[in-house]
Parts: C-alpha cells; sequence; structure tokens
C-alpha cells in the first residue's frame, strides 16, 4: 500500500504539532508545580533549613502515590478530575492534565535530588553570613544545583516525550497516535519508521542541548 | 568581645548521646587572635560553629560584645551574624559563581547598592591580592587562592570577629604560611578578632595570642602562647608542643648521657629555658668564668613565638655540689627558669 503524501503530510503535521503541545505546556506545568515541590522536599526534610515533619511527610507520600501509578492507568483514573479542569477528557489539551500530574511528582523528586547534592557547607556558609531562607533557596541553592537541574529536567523532558506518545488513548494525537495508528493498525510500516525516526531526532535533541547548557554552568 | 559561658552541647539521644562540649568558657579580648587546638573529634567544630549560634548550645551562654545571641530573635540573629566572618577548611566557594560574585554575595544579601559592592569587592580583592583573578571561577584557582576568596568574603560586612575553622589545614606549608601573614594582617591593620581552631601547633605558634587546649569536650589548659609553650602543664599539651618544639633528648645522647652517669654521679642534667630578653643574655659563658664547674650542652632549640625568642637548652653541669647550687640561684636571678632532668627519665 503506497502512502498518500498529499493526505499523509497534514497528518503529520498536525502530530508534530500536537506533541509538540503536549510536551511544551506538560513541560511548563511540570516545572511550574515540580520546582516548587522539589524545594519544599529539601528544606522541609529533617536537617533542613525551614524543617517541617509532617509537610515534609505528607508531600513525601503523595509523590510517592502518583509516582507509582503507570501512566496509562493514570489517564483514565483521573478523567473526572480533567473534565473539571479542561471541561473536557478528550483532545490534546485534556492529555496535558494527565501529563503533569505524572511529571510533575517525577521532577520535584529529580529536583531534590540535585539540591540534596549541593555541598552542606554552601548551606551553613549562607547561614553563617545572615541569609534568610528564601535568599539561602533562591540565591545559594538554586545556583549551585543548576546544572545538575538542567539535566534532571532533560531527563524529565525526555520521559515526557515518552509518556505523549500514550497519550492517543484519550484522543490526544501527536507522533505516538499516529504510529498506532497507521504503523500497527494498517501496517503502514512506513509511517513507523518515521514517527520513530522523528522521536529518537526529538529526544536526541532535547538531550543535547540539556548538556551543553548543563556542561555550561557546571564548569565541573 | 567575645565570652562563651559553661557551653554544653549534646547530639543524639539514648545510645547515640554524644556530649560533643562538656562546660567550655572562653574570653577573647578585642584584636586578639585566639587559637583552640585539638585532635580530630576533640569538639573544635562544634565550638566555633556554638560561637555563631550554626549549632545551638544545649546550654550555656555566648557574648558578643555584651549581646546574649541566644536571646535574639531570628532576623536580629542574622543581623548579628553579618558581623561574624567565617572562614572554612574546605573554603566553601560558590562553584557556579565567580571570584567577584563570590566576595560580593554578603553584600548582595545585605541589600547594598550596585556600585558600593563593587568598589568594595574591588578594594576587598586587592586587599587579599587577588585583583587580577575577579572574572575567575573557584575551580581555576589553587587551595590557597580560594582561601583568600573565602576571607576576602568574610570580611566584606565588616566583622569585628572572624572564625576560622581549621582555615589552613588543607593547604601545604608554603600556602599555610601566607594564608596565616593574611590572616595576621587582618587583625594588624583591621582589628578584627580572630578565633582560630586548628589540629597544627605551628598555626597557633604562628599568629596567636592565647590558646586553649580542648580535649574531650573540654578546655584543659589555656593561657599566652608562651606560656603554654614554655611551660605545658598537661601531657596532651606537651605533646602538641613536642609537634614542633623538639625538647626531648634524642635516644643516642640519653644512651651517652647514662654511660656517662655511671662512670661518674657527680654529673647533673638541667633543663633551661630562656625567655624574651634572657636569650640574649650569655648566660652559660658568665657561668663557665665565674664558677668552678664545667658546663656541657646537650641538646638546644630557639623558636621564636610572637617575635620573641625562646629559647631551650640540656645542659649539663659538673663539679661540687655547693658549687652547683650557687650556679643555679645564679641563673634563677637571670628570669630563666631551670629545673633538674632525671637523669633515669628524661
Ligand atoms: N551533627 C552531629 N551529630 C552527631 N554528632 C556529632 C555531630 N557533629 C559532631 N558530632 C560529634 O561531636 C564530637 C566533636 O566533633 P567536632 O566538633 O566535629 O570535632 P573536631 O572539629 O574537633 O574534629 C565528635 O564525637 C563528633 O562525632
Ligand atoms: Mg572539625
Amino acid at each position: 500500500m503506497a502512502l498518500d503524501w498529499s493526505y499523509f503530510g497534514p497528518e503529520l503535521r498536525t502530530a508534530i504539532e500536537q506533541t509538540l503541545l503536549m510536551v511544551g505546556l506538560g513541560l511548563v506545568f511540570s516545572l511550574i508545580i515540580g520546582i516548587p515541590l522539589g524545594v519544599i522536599l529539601v528544606v522541609t526534610r529533617e536537617n533542613g533549613i525551614l524543617q517541617n515533619k509532617t509537610i515534609f511527610t505528607s508531600l513525601s507520600v503523595i509523590v510517592n502515590i502518583f509516582r507509582s501509578i503507570p501512566f496509562i492507568i493514570l489517564i483514565v483514573a483521573i478523567i473526572p478530575f480533567t473534565r473539571l479542569i479542561v471541561g473536557t477528557s478528550i483532545g490534546t489539551v485534556a492529555a496535558i492534565v494527565p501529563l503533569v500530574i505524572f511529571t510533575a511528582p517525577y521532577i520535584g523528586r529529580l529536583i531534590e535530588n540535585s539540591l540534596l547534592e549541593v555541598d552542606h557547607g554552601v548551606i551553613e556558609l549562607a547561614q553563617a553570613m545572615g541569609a534568610t531562607p528564601w535568599q539561602i533557596i533562591w540565591r545559594f541553592l538554586l545556583p549551585e544545583a543548576l546544572g545538575s537541574i538542567i539535566l534532571a529536567i532533560t531527563i524529565a523532558t525526555i520521559g515526557l516525550i515518552g509518556a505523549s506518545a500514550m497519550a492517543g488513548a484519550v484522543g490526544g494525537g501527536g507522533l505516538g497516535d499516529l504510529a498506532i495508528v497507521y504503523g500497527y493498525q494498517q501496517f503502514q510500516t512506513v509511517v513507523m519508521i518515521i514517527t520513530v525516526v522523528l522521536l529518537i531526532i526529538f529526544v536526541q535533541l532535547i538531550q543535547s542541548i540539556g548538556n551543553l547548557l548543563a556542561k555550561k554552568i557546571r564548569r565541573k | 568581645m567575645l565570652v562563651l559561658k559553661d557551653i554544653h552541647k549534646v547530639y543524639g539521644k539514648d545510645s547515640k548521646r554524644v556530649e560533643a562540649l562538656k562546660g567550655i568558657s572562653l574570653e577573647i579580648g578585642q584584636g586578639e587572635i585566639f587559637g583552640v587546638i585539638g585532635f580530630s573529634g576533640a569538639g573544635k567544630s562544634t565550638l566555633i560553629r556554638c560561637v555563631n549560634l550554626l549549632e545551638r548550645p544545649t546550654s550555656g551562654e555566648v557574648f558578643i560584645d555584651g549581646v546574649n545571641l541566644q536571646h535574639l530573635t531570628a532576623s536580629q540573629l542574622r543581623k548579628e551574624r553579618k558581623k561574624i566572618g567565617m572562614i572554612f577548611q574546605q573554603f566553601n566557594l560558590l562553584n557556579a559563581k565567580t571570584v567577584f560574585k563570590n566576595v560580593a554575595m554578603p553584600l548582595i544579601i545585605d541589600g547594598r547598592p550596585k556600585e558600593e559592592i563593587e568598589k568594595r569587592v574591588n578594594a576587598l580583592l586587592s586587599f587579599v591580592g587577588l585583583s587580577d583573578k575577579a572574572k575567575q571561577y573557584p575551580d581555576q584557582l589553587s587551595g590557597g587562592q580560594k582561601q583568600r576568596v573565602g576571607i576576602a568574603r568574610a570580611l566584606a560586612t565588616d566583622p569585628h570577629i572572624l572564625l576560622c575553622d581549621e582555615a589552613t589545614s588543607a593547604l601545604d606549608p608554603d600556602t599555610t604560611q601566607s594564608i596565616l601573614a593574611l590572616l595576621k594582617k587582618v587583625r594588624d591593620e583591621l582589628g578584627i578578632t580572630i578565633l582560630m581552631i586548628t589540629h597544627e601547633m605551628n598555626v597557633i605558634r604562628d599568629i596567636c595570642d592565647k590558646v586553649a587546649v580542648i580535649d574531650g569536650g573540654v578546655i584543659v589548659e589555656q593561657g599566652s602562647v608562651l606560656d603554654v609553650f614554655s611551660e605545658p602543664q598537661q601531657e596532651i599539651t606537651k605533646n602538641f608542643v613536642r609537634t614542633i618544639i623538639n625538647d626531648a633528648i634524642p635516644p643516642t645522647i640519653k644512651a651517652l648521657i647514662k654511660e656517662k652517669h655511671q662512670e661518674n654521679d657527680s654529673m647533673y642534667l638541667y633543663r633551661v629555658l630562656f625567655k624574651g630578653q634572657s636569650t640574649h643574655l650569655p648566660l652559660l659563658s658568665t657561668i663557665a668564668k665565674r664558677f668552678p664547674i664545667d658546663v656541657n650542652v646537650i641538646h638546644g632549640t630557639i623558636t621564636e613565638l610572637q617575635g620573641i625568642p625562646f629559647g631551650h637548652l640540656i645542659i649539663e653541669f659538673q663539679g661540687e655540689p655547693s658549687a652547683i647550687e650557687q650556679v643555679l640561684s645564679y641563673i634563677r636571678q637571670q628570669e630563666v627558669t631551670v629545673r633538674e632532668v632525671d637523669i633515669h627519665g628524661a
């Protein structure tokens, strides 16, 4: 079966746009939730600068719960919530909700790890200087961890690309959906190959940018 | 200036309970360089961290210029900490920031205007001799340069006190000397009081005015460096002093003495300590001329402590006991300390 490009071309274009939209918006919202989450997990833990056992334990448990649900199940499980937020449970925009709920806790954990890598001496130094907790986070912890945070975000973005491929399950569209509908269900191997190659390029690109930025910042 | 009163610090509970400080009291005067020496685990870091309350003492009080730090609110304490500079063994520089930014940090935190920061940081970098390194990153610096950055940073907010936790322990001997010289300059030119924590006696010898020896969370001995070095009281202090002033009689000489002593028991060994002016006296030649005895120098060292020479001799006197008595009383008139050495024990 030959591929009809006059029909498939625009389809591919739409799929790319949908993937970019899901990954792009998904990442933005995941960062908005995930970065503060990671910071709170670090400062409230035992011997943290704003130690608070209740907050630390509850957040940690919540993160673990979301991290243990497979994405495909999460999509279905939170349909009522998705409908509440975006008014519908199907389509590209609707797919962003489970993507964020899946990715934000992951980013939270990754950021937590990055911040924990910062030498304790840096925090001690900041305290000895008379820095406020907010200054410690903003002026010492985050800048010193930035290289590592960028690598963490790179990993999370690649995970997000993978998850977005499953968003077809709720009519989210995107490259993953295209691969399944054409490549798998209609035996259009060429389509399968094109989408896979595109995904690989996409992932490579993200990783390279991440490495480059991290290297520039890290100076190690 | 800085007063610690009966500081106790307990870490952990039950089986993990460690009493790191067991009632430490210290008084450090304005402009003094005060050294605290002790072995690893003695409680030195805990002690210095109690001064700016990075570690809260379990009990006891910390006064700086009469202010009890424990009574301050969090924001008052932050303000007070800006007047207490601190430098660290591992430097604790911000790797992602340039030398300039590192030194500027305390000023940025304090919300100073940009022009003021620029001026102040440049002055500080020139004070520590790093004007040409402003745009470099910490990984491009040597250990000594890193500590210079640490010192410049600690001085940024015009502190009254500088806390140094093993500031030279990660450095080689030459670099240690240059950092110690810089710290001395900090005190001499800026009048800043310095509390030095170290396990190296040469650091105490080279720049401290006073020294306290800490062991197992207790200060076992303290006093002026000259006094403690010339007449250490505790065994641990004697050991520390021995690491730089070798007053032990070398084994070969000891054997020789014992041999000689068996043939001739009118032989007397004395340890003679000279301090300051007395090192300039031609003591031994005077004795040899004035008294009917023979003088034989077995062993000796001269060290300088804070610009004051400090000599240490082991001398053998041969002669009649009555003559030796006269010699001893003569020596004692010269403000020189003299003690008989037990030939078998020495
Ligand atoms: N945060 C801590 N928790 C538990 N024990 C500690 C802590 N800090 C220090 N200690 C213990 O207190 C004692 C003194 O430590 P420290 O002040 O670091 O000694 P020094 O600096 O002289 O080597 C040691 O026994 C050490 O194990
Ligand atoms: Mg220590």
